[in-house]
């Protein structure tokens, strides 16, 4: 359950943001998270919206977009997303390469964008 | 109005592991983190890793685990120094943590620092915390299906420990797929079959450390 430290840490950057833009009020944050990154979105939203009640944030909107683990094989160099539910164990489709795969994106963790007003 | 931000949400995090980076480079103290699922192995084999090289190695370990609350103790019983962080619940340590955890610890002449994590495949390996390497540890005890449902840890791991090789004979596990799925996304990582209880494989371990000290020595 680290969603609680990550909601935090997401708080202090929307805070620095907001400072930068006048304290302008915050409508929603948009979260970006690769498929190997170890957050769970339910987790997050819920921690978020604890920690949100009763501050200048409440009722701040959290949307968050999964983004795919892509792969590169290193043997024939073709890109792919693996479709197994775990993204790990994925023979190249190309030559069958299972071994040694580069993650192009998937690890991913951050702020897309504010939408202030 | 929207405005674009890209920032990475551990940065805080980040921002203190690459501090302590630093620090520990200008030190020459490898620095390892070490992770599994709560009773894999790792105070285990830190008892016999800080014991088997203590005339060779000065050592130091810094204790997240609370699994057992008695971890700093069975480390500090080999004779190497041992700090506790209370996590209070936590299900990874975090950068900060160990920076304060530095405070307790006399580095003067350490060759390596050990972070025992805190029981957990998923939480920690988000979260540096100023290592040089992070070292998997998984028992064979606990299934061979653990490297393909969490890809993230032995992805970013530079060494897989298969634990506990005494007890393949009464378990089922498969060190073919186990290996072969931690190397899909990794295929440099070191892996070392040992047993912390009867000390078999342990010497290949070993060489490993000795090499990556001599490494960050030089
Ligand atoms: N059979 C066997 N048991 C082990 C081995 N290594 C550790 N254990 C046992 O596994 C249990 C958990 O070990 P511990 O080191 O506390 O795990 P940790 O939670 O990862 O620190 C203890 O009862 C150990 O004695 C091993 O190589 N073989
Ligand atoms: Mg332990
Ligand atoms: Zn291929």
């Amino acid at each position: 359950m680290h969603e609680l430290s990550i909601a935090q840490s997401l708080l202090a950057l929307i805070e620095d943001e907001m400072a930068k833009h006048d304290n302008k009020r915050l409508v929603t944050v948009k979260v970006k998270h690769g498929r190997l990154s170890a957050v769970v979105p339910e987790a997050l939203a819920m921690a978020f919206e604890v920690m949100t009640t009763d501050t200048r944030l409440a009722g701040a909107q959290l949307v968050m977009e999964e983004s795919p683990v892509v792969l590169r094989c290193r043997t024939c160099g073709r890109e792919f997303s693996p479709e197994s539910p775990s993204a790990a164990f994925a023979p190249c489709p190309g030559c069958g390469e299972e071994l040694g795969h580069t993650v192009l994106s998937g690890r991913e963790l951050y702020i897309e964008y504010l939408e202030l007003e | 109005m929207q405005i674009p931000v890209v920032r990475n949400i551990l940065e805080a995090n980040t921002n203190v592991a690459d501090t302590l980076k630093t620090f520990f480079a200008q030190k020459g103290i490898l620095v390892l983190n070490l992770m599994s699922s709560p009773g894999a192995g790792k105070t285990t084999l830190l008892e016999r890793t800080l014991t088997d090289l203590r005339n060779e190695l000065r050592m130091a370990v810094i204790e997240g685990d609370l699994q057992t609350d008695n971890d700093a103790r069975r480390v500090a019983a080999t004779g190497a120094q041992a700090v506790q962080i209370n996590t209070e619940g936590g299900c990874h340590l975090t950068a900060s943590q160990v920076q304060e955890a530095l405070k307790s610890i006399d580095l003067t002449g350490l060759d390596i620092l050990f972070v025992e994590n805190v029981g957990n495949l998923v939480c920690p390996a988000e979260f540096d915390v100023g290592e040089d390497f992070k070292v998997a540890l998984l028992s064979v005890a606990e299934g061979d299906d653990k490297p393909e449902k969490y890809p993230l840890l032995f992805h970013i791991s530079a060494v897989m420990l298969l634990n506990k090789i005494d007890l393949l004979p009464y378990v089922d596990f498969d060190m073919d797929k186990a290996s072969r799925h931690a190397r899909t996304l990794n295929a440099d990582i070191s892996l070392f079959p040992v047993s912390a209880r009867t000390s078999e494989g342990l010497t290949a371990w070993y060489d490993w450390l000795r090499e990556k000290v001599r490494a960050k020595r030089a």
